[in-house]
């Protein structure tokens, strides 16, 4: 343990976290899209293939994970670890979008597409408008579950890519003497506030209803 | 010419066959009604007229051209649809100018079209409102209103009317009646509203269970129906069936109408031999000569 403190590794967890919940939550909603408004054959069996991807247990893909990541040359780096994340976070992040955009009328893509509007501009000017409220809770998922995670993170990462959980255990379990349970419990808030002022600033967002008042009834 | 052409058309869901050989063709400028009962496939032939469902066979003809798998926007269609899809994101004056935008029109025309249909359709004062707060009659003027504005080959009005009260929809019936000889534009337009049918139409198709069963001018279909079906489905009040039997009487024919408990009423067949109709013979309600 060098002196000084987590400060480092919890710059490193942001690093991680933003980019991955970023991409993680701009795939879903491409996916989400394209699965409930663009169907084509075995649209279905895509999305219950990646409905699979839900209910794997990290523990499994740890070793074929690791390869990959060597033959993309991304061992132990932070793409190879956001890389990851974003894999893994796709299954839910479609999941929330798909789930969303099955309740907005077809009519409204079609009526677009009559308008003359192509499938990155309905999305763009017709979805996304109204997509807050899944934004919200993807970006709330992913962020919590990516920020919490210590099993990638302590499998895929070198000393100086580090997430904040993995430091956290580093400093706990690593110090010798008396433990210092003050310090202990001081890194152990400072890793848990992230998670927690991401749901006290983005639940106030969470607005339902926008799409009330598009369609009869 | 025929504007719009439909050749055999089928549409299947699965195993349910909802469009089964319809074919219909229209001259440029003309005014069709699509008629028939809820679930008979109206909305469907409208949605594969614009391209957004694939017909499982048959072809579609715009302008001459075969645009069977054409894509909604190259076959140059503006439609209202049954349920409105107004954006909900956008207020009134951007769902009106997005087909606009979209087309790549300048600012300025853009604003004029906006203008020019709000004017048309009393809503002006609505523009900068978004969708949800209007109520359901003015949705549906939003909603002719984003198709007014643009000037396509064909314009789709799945049931445009419905939610309007009885004077308003009297005076858009007025207002589109007077509309399109000025923009000649063909229409395809649903309604449940006889009036509405037979005052606008150029042609009527009455359709049941995904057939078209008669294609006709208003006058043809109301006084000349082909079945008992069409001539029940047209007119309100509509059509009373009275059950009589033909037979000969002299050189020509007559009908003989059983009336329980008195003499059986004996009407003389108008002229030339029956054809197609014995067993059941239909007037229009409201026809002067006395019913049975
Ligand atoms: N996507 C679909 N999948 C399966 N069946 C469908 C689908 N869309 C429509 N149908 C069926 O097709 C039939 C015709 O529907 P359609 O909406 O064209 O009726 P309609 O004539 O417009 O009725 P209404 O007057 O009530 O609007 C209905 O029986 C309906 O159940
Ligand atoms: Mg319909």
């Amino acid at each position: 343990m060098r002196c000084e403190g987590v400060g480092g590794y919890f710059w490193n967890s942001f690093a991680i976290v933003i980019p991955a919940v970023l991409i993680s939550t701009a795939v879903g909603a491409l996916n989400g899209y394209a699965l409930t408004k663009w169907r084509f054959k075995g649209s279905e069996l895509v999305f219950a293939l990646m409905l699979f991807g839900c209910f794997i247990p990290f523990q499994v893909v740890l070793l074929p994970m690791a390869q990959t990541l060597g033959w993309l040359g991304l061992s132990s780096s932070r793409a190879g670890l956001i890389l990851v994340h974003v894999v893994f976070g796709i299954a839910f992040t479609t999941l929330f979008f798909r789930n969303f955009y099955v309740g907005i009328p077809n009519e409204l893509v079609s009526a677009a597409k009559l308008d003359g509007a192509g499938f990155f501009r309905i999305f763009w000017r017709i979805l996304l408008p109204v997509s807050a409220p899944i934004i919200v809770v993807s970006v709330i998922w992913q962020f919590t579950q990516i920020w919490n995670d210590f099993l990638f993170g302590v499998a895929f990462s070198a000393h100086d890519t580090q997430p904040v959980t993995v430091a956290l255990n580093n400093l706990v379990n690593t110090s010798t003497g008396v433990r210092e349970y003050n310090a202990d419990m001081a890194a152990a808030m400072i890793a848990a506030l992230p998670t927690l002022v991401v749901y006290v600033l983005a639940g106030k967002y969470f607005v339902r209803g926008l799409t009330a008042g598009s369609v009869k009834g | 010419m025929a504007a719009l052409e439909i050749h055999n058309v089928r549409k299947e869901f699965g195993s349910e066959r909802v469009l089964k050989d319809v074919s219909i063709s229209i001259d440029s400028g003309e005014f069709l009604i699509l008629v028939g009962p809820s679930g008979c496939g109206k909305s469907t032939l409208m949605n594969a007229i614009a391209g957004l469902e694939p017909v499982t066979s048959g072809n579609i003809y715009i302008d001459g051209k075969d645009v069977t798998w054409r894509t909604p926007a190259e076959r140059d269609i503006a439609m209202v649809f049954q349920s409105y899809a107004l954006y909900p994101s956008m207020t009134v004056r951007h769902n009106i100018s997005f087909g606009l935008e979209m087309r790549k029109v300048p600012k300025a025309e853009r604003e004029a079209a906006v203008e020019r249909v709000a004017d048309l359709l009393q809503i002006s004062h609505l523009l900068e409102r978004k969708p949800a707060q209007l109520s359901g009659g003015k949705r549906q003027r939003v909603a002719m209103g984003r198709a007014l504005a643009r000037e396509p080959k064909v314009y789709l009005f799945d049931e445009p009317l419905s939610n309007l009260d009885a004077k308003l929809r009297v005076d858009m019936r007025t207002e589109i009646k007077k509309l399109h000889p000025r923009l000649g534009t063909t229409i395809v337009y649903v309604t449940h509203d006889q009036v509405e049918a037979m005052t606008l139409a150029d042609c009527i198709a009455v359709m049941r269970d995904g057939h078209i069963l008669q294609l006709g001018s208003p006058d043809e279909v109301y006084n000349n129906p082909v079945d008992m079906f069409v001539a029940g489905f047209m007119g309100s009040p509509s059509m009373n069936f009275i059950r009589a039997t033909l037979e000969a009487d002299g050189d020509g024919y007559a009908l003989r109408i059983a009336t329980p408990d008195e003499v059986d009423l004996l009407l003389p067949w108008p002229n030339g031999p029956p054809y197609g109709r014995a067993g059941g013979a239909a007037r229009q309600a409201g026809d002067s000569r006395p019913a049975a």
